[in-house]
C-alpha cells in the first residue's frame, strides 16, 4: 500500500481539540493528517459530562468560551449534526447567605468586566427555574443560552466532517519521536513516520510528553474524573444544576437519565491510561444529591466511568505557539472544561497556523508560563 | 459478620461450595455470598426446597447436590444469600448489597464462583412473549415448579437441549419439534475427540440415553437448520426455519432457544483480568493456572465462570481453588497441598475429558453468533438491531467501545452482559478480522443498579 507521508499539518491527538483544528485547518485547504494512539474521542472528549458552562470560568478564558458558546448554538453548520445540543441554562445555586455572597462577588466581578452573561436570581426565580429544588436555594447565579451537549455524539460529528473534509486519521498508534530535519518536521508512529512543516500538539493529558518531544517545557497532571449516570426518570429539570459551595453538579439529559459528576476524582491505574472507580467519593456526591433532591434516593445509579483529564497548576489551558519559528503549536491541558471550547480552539489554531495571528488574547495560555 | 475474611467467596454453586467446605477444613475464615436464595448454584438450584415428587425427574445427579449443600450448612462459613455484588476491586474490597444496605468487605483473597449464563440467541422473534432460553426454563421449572406451556420447540445446539427435552417430555409436556443447528458435518468433526470422552463413559451412556428417549417419544427432529425465525404478532406463534432443502414452519406456544452457555465474566472483565479466546465454543475465558489463579494478584476463579466445563469439574476446581488459596495464606505447607490436591487434579483430568468432544459436536449456530439480518434486535436495553451495529461499524467503529460510544449498544441496565458478544461478532464479521482482535467491552461498576439512597449510605471499609 502506497502511503501519504507528506502533508501541511500533523496534529497530534484525535480528542475534540485535535479534530476541531484539523477540520478548520482543512477549510483553508490544508492537507492535514491526525494521528491518533487510540481511537478518536476514547479519552476525555468522549466521555466527560457534556456541560457547555460559561458560567463561573475563569476570566481569562471568558472571551474564548462565548465565542465557543455562539459557535455551539449554530454546531450544525460547523459539524452537520446538533451533536445533541441543548441551550437549558446553567445555575448555581446558593444554600445560605454566604453562598450567595460568595456569587454576588462574581457576579460583580465579571460585570466589573464588561460582561452582561452572568445574571443573580432570587429563591423565587430559582424556584421557578428549578421547581425541584423547593427551599433548598435561597438564590443562584445563572447564566441563560449555556446548557449541554452529547460528548460521543460531538465526537463522532466532529470526526466524520473532518474525513469528510479530506483529513486523513491514523487510529491506533501513538507519537513516540518527532525530529526537525531543515524546514520539516518527521513524526514518528509505529513503523511509519511522516513529515509536515507544521505540527499541533492536542494529546490532551499526554500533552507535556509531545510538548517535552518539541523541547517545550510544560506542568501538567494527569487527573481521573468520574461520572455516575442514572437509570431514566421522568423530565424534571431543565438547567444544568451546580452549587456555589457544595460538590452538587449534574443534568438530565434528552433520554431522561442523569449525569452526576462535579469533580469527583477517580483512580489513574499503572498505565496511566485507565482508570477506576473510588466509590467513597461516589458516596458523597449520592449524600449530596439526595439531600438536595431527596425523591432522587430510590433512582438507580447504572454505570459510573471516569476519564483523564490534563491539569494545569493555574488550571487554564496551554494555547499557542512554541519555541518562535518552531512550526510547533500547543493546545492541551484543558484541567477540566475542555469540551464546550473545542468549536473555537480549532478557529484559533487555524488562524494562528494560517494568518500568524488570532483576535484573542493568549498570553495567560502561553506554554512558557511554566518555565522556572 | 466480619469486615475481614481470609476468602471471600462470589457463587454458591458447586465451585463456591466445595471451595467452601474445603477452606473451613483448612481453618480459614470464609465469606460466601450469592444472589440467590439458597445455595445450589445453577444445576442444584433449589435444592433444599426441591419437592420430593420431582425426584425421578430432577435425577439422581440433582441430589448428588444436597450432600454438598448439607456439607456446606455444616461448614462454619459466614453464608450471606440474597447478596448483590457491584463492585470488585484489585484492593480485594467487594461491595456488595444485602438487605438494603450497601457495605464494603475486605478479603485476603477472593474466589469467583459465578458460574456460567446462556448464549443470547438473536434471531428475529427471540424477545417475543412465549420464547427463552432452554436453561432458562429449567431453572424456571427447578425453582418454581413451572412447565413451559406447549406444545414446545427447542431450538439450537448443546447438550442442555437434549437435557431439557427429556425432562419435558417426562413431565407429559408436547415437544413439537428438536431443531439443531448443528449437523452431521459436526459429529464428523468430533470424531478424533471420541477416544477421550471414552474415558468417561457414563456420559456417553446417559447422552445415547437421552436421544433414544427423544427418538422414542416421536419428536419431528431437524437437524443443520438455519434461517430460524420466530413468528407470531402479540406471542410466539411458530417456529420456521429451513431444513432437508425446504422451508419448515411449526406452531408452537414456546419456544426454547440454547446455543450453548458461556462464562460470566462481568467480575473478571471488571479487574481487567486476562482472558483468552475459546474457538470451540466462541467465548471467552479468564487466563487460570492449573489452580484458577488468574493474573491479578489475590483474585482466582472456579467452576463454569473459568471455562464451561460441567457441574463435577466444576466442584473438583472449587476444591482444588481452597487448597491453593489455604497454601498461599499459609494454611498448608507444600507437602499437605500436593497430597491433598492429587486425587482431586485426576478426578477433574477424567471429567474434562469428555469436553473437546462435546464442544465440537455442539458448536454455536452461525446465525446466532451472526445475525445475518439488519433488523434482529441486538441489544435489548437500548433496543438496538444488528444493522445499527454494522452502520456504526461503517462508520468507523472498529471495536465494541466505539460502537457504544457512537450508538449506546451496551449502556443500559445489563451492561452489555447480553449483547457484548453479538456486538463483538458482528463487528468482527463486518471488518472480516478474527473475534479476537476487535476486543471485548469494557466493563464498569456498579455491575447491578444500586439506587442513589443505597449509595449515599454505603459503609466504607477501613
Ligand atoms: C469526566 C470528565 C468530565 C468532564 N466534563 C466536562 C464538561 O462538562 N464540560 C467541559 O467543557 N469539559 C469537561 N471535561 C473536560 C473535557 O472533556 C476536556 O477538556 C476535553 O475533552 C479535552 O479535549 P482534548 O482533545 O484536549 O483531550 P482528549 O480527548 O484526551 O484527547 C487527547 C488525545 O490525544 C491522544 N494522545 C495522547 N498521546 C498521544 C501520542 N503520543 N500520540 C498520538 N495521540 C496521543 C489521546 O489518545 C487522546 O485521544 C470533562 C473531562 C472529564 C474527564
Ligand atoms: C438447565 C441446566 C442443566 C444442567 N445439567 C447439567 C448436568 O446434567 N450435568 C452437568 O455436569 N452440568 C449440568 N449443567 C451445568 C452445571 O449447572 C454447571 O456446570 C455448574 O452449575 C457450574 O457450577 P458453578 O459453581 O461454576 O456455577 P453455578 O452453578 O452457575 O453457580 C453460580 C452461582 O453464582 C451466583 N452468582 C452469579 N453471579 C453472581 C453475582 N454477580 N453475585 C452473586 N452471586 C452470583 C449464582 O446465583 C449461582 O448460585 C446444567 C446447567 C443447566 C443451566
Amino acid at each position: 500500500m502506497n502511503v501519504d507521508t507528506q502533508f501541511d499539518v500533523v496534529v497530534i491527538g484525535g480528542g475534540l481539540q485535535g479534530c476541531s483544528v484539523a477540520l478548520h485547518l482543512a477549510h483553508e485547504k490544508k492537507r492535514v493528517l491526525i494521528i491518533e494512539r487510540d481511537s478518536c474521542g476514547q479519552h476525555a472528549s468522549g466521555v466527560n459530562a457534556g456541560g457547555l458552562r460559561r458560567l463561573n470560568r475563569l476570566v481569562e478564558e471568558i472571551p474564548l468560551s462565548m465565542a465557543a458558546q455562539k459557535m455551539w448554538h449554530d454546531i450544525e453548520s460547523l459539524v452537520g449534526s446538533d451533536c445533541g445540543f441543548r441551550p437549558t441554562g446553567q445555575v448555581r445555586i446558593a444554600s445560605n447567605q454566604e453562598d450567595l455572597a460568595t456569587l454576588e462577588e462574581r457576579a460583580q466581578k465579571t460585570r466589573l468586566l464588561g460582561y452582561r452573561h452572568e445574571e443573580m436570581i432570587n429563591a423565587e426565580a430559582l424556584r421557578k427555574m428549578v421547581p425541584a429544588i423547593g427551599n433548598r436555594g435561597v438564590g443562584a447565579l445563572i447564566c441563560r443560552g449555556d446548557g449541554f451537549a452529547d460528548p460521543a455524539l460531538t465526537c463522532l460529528a466532529f470526526r466524520l466532517r473532518a474525513e469528510d473534509l479530506g483529513v486523513t486519521i491514523r487510529q491506533g498508534s501513538g507519537v513516540s519521536a518527532i525530529e526537525k530535519n531543515n524546514q520539516n518536521w518527521r513524526v514518528y508512529t509505529g513503523a511509519h513516520s511522516f513529515d509536515a512543516p507544521t505540527i499541533v500538539n492536542c494529546a490532551g493529558a499526554w500533552g507535556d510528553r509531545i510538548a517535552a518531544m518539541a523541547g517545550d517545557h510544560s506542568s501538567l497532571k494527569k487527573t481521573a474524573l468520574a461520572l455516575m449516570v442514572t437509570a431514566r426518570l421522568p423530565h424534571f429539570i431543565d438547567p444544568v444544576i451546580g452549587h456555589a459551595s457544595r460538590k452538587l453538579s449534574f443534568k438530565q439529559m434528552s433520554n431522561g437519565t442523569l449525569v452526576i459528576g462535579g469533580a469527583l476524582k477517580g483512580i489513574l491505574t499503572e498505565n496511566q491510561k485507565d482508570t477506576l472507580i473510588d466509590f467513597p467519593q461516589m458516596k458523597e456526591s449520592a449524600e449530596t444529591v439526595c439531600s438536595f433532591f431527596p425523591f432522587l434516593k430510590d433512582l438507580p445509579v447504572v454505570r459510573c466511568w471516569a476519564g483523564i483529564e490534563g491539569m494545569t497548576p493555574d488550571k487554564l489551558p496551554i494555547i499557542g505557539p512554541g519555541k518562535a519559528g518552531s512550526g510547533v503549536f500547543h493546545a492541551f491541558g484543558f484541567s477540566a472544561h475542555g469540551y464546550q471550547l473545542a468549536p473555537i480552539i480549532g478557529r484559533v489554531m487555524t488562524d494562528l497556523i494560517c494568518r500568524g495571528k488570532t483576535e484573542f488574547d493568549l498570553e495567560a495560555f502561553r506554554i512558557n508560563r511554566f518555565l522556572p | 459478620m466480619k469486615s475481614l475474611y481470609d476468602l471471600v467467596i462470589i457463587g454458591a454453586g458447586p465451585a463456591g461450595l466445595a471451595a467452601a467446605v474445603a477452606a473451613r477444613d483448612f481453618g480459614l475464615s470464609t465469606l460466601v455470598l450469592d444472589e440467590q436464595q439458597i445455595p445450589g448454584g445453577q444445576i442444584y438450584r433449589s435444592i433444599e426446597k426441591a419437592l420430593t415428587e420431582n425426584t425421578p425427574v430432577l435425577g439422581k445427579d440433582y441430589f448428588h447436590g444436597q450432600k454438598l449443600v448439607e456439607r456446606f450448612r455444616q461448614a462454619g462459613a459466614d453464608y450471606l444469600p440474597e447478596a448483590t455484588i457491584w463492585d470488585l476491586g484489585r484492593d480485594l474490597i467487594v461491595s456488595c448489597l444485602v438487605d438494603n444496605q450497601a457495605r464494603q468487605i475486605r478479603a485476603r483473597h477472593i474466589l469467583i464462583a459465578v458460574g456460567a449464563m446462556e448464549r443470547p440467541v438473536p434471531i428475529p422473534g427471540w424477545t417475543l412473549p412465549g420464547v427463552m432460553g432452554a436453561a432458562a426454563a429449567d431453572i424456571l421449572f427447578k425453582s418454581c415448579d413451572m412447565i413451559p406451556e406447549g406444545p414446545v420447540v427447542l431450538a439450537g445446539s448443546g447438550p442442555l437441549q437434549l437435557l431439557v427435552a427429556c425432562r419435558l417430555i417426562d413431565n407429559g409436556v408436547k415437544v413439537a419439534g428438536m431443531v439443531e443447528t448443528n449437523g452431521f458435518g459436526d459429529n464428523l468433526k468430533a470424531l478424533p475427540h471420541f477416544p477421550g470422552a471414552l474415558r468417561v463413559p457414563h456420559y456417553l451412556i446417559k447422552g445415547l440415553s437421552m436421544l433414544w428417549k427423544v427418538r422414542q417419544a416421536g419428536i419431528p427432529a431437524f437437524r443443520n437448520a438455519t434461517n430460524l425465525r420466530v413468528e407470531g404478532d402479540e406471542s410466539a406463534e411458530a417456529l420456521c426455519f429451513d431444513a432437508r432443502g425446504k422451508a419448515q414452519k411449526i406452531p408452537a406456544k414456546t419456544i426454547l432457544l440454547h446455543e450453548g452457555v458461556v462464562p460470566n465474566l462481568q467480575l473478571t472483565r471488571l479487574l481487567g483480568c486476562e482472558h483468552q479466546w475459546y474457538e470451540p465454543q466462541r467465548y471467552w475465558k479468564p487466563v487460570l493456572d492449573s489452580w484458577g489463579q488468574t493474573s491479578v494478584n489475590g483474585i482466582s476463579v472456579a467452576g463454569d465462570a473459568g471455562g464451561v466445563f460441567g457441574a463435577k469439574t466444576a466442584e473438583a476446581a472449587g476444591h482444588l481453588a481452597a487448597i491453593d488459596i489455604s497454601s498461599r495464606l499459609q494454611a498448608l505447607s507444600a507437602q499437605e497441598k500436593a497430597s491433598a490436591a492429587a486425587p482431586l487434579l485426576k478426578e477433574r483430568a477424567r471429567e474434562m475429558s469428555i469436553r473437546p468432544f462435546l464442544d465440537t459436536v455442539f458448536p454455536p449456530g452461525r446465525q446466532a453468533l451472526v445475525p445475518p439480518g439488519n433488523e434482529t434486535l441486538v441489544c435489548r436495553c437500548e433496543e438496538l438491531t444488528a444493522g445499527q451495529i454494522r452502520e456504526a461499524v461503517a462508520l468507523g467503529a472498529l471495536s465494541p467501545g466505539q460502537v457504544k460510544a457512537q450508538t449506546r449498544a451496551g449502556m443500559g441496565p445489563c451492561q452489555g452482559r447480553m449483547c457484548g458478544l453479538t456486538v463483538a461478532e458482528i463487528i468482527a464479521a463486518s471488518r472480516q478480522v478474527p473475534l479476537a482482535e476487535v476486543g471485548h467491552l469494557r466493563v464498569r461498576p456498579p455491575l447491578k443498579p444500586i439506587t442513589l439512597g443505597q449509595l449515599a449510605k454505603l459503609e466504607i471499609a477501613e
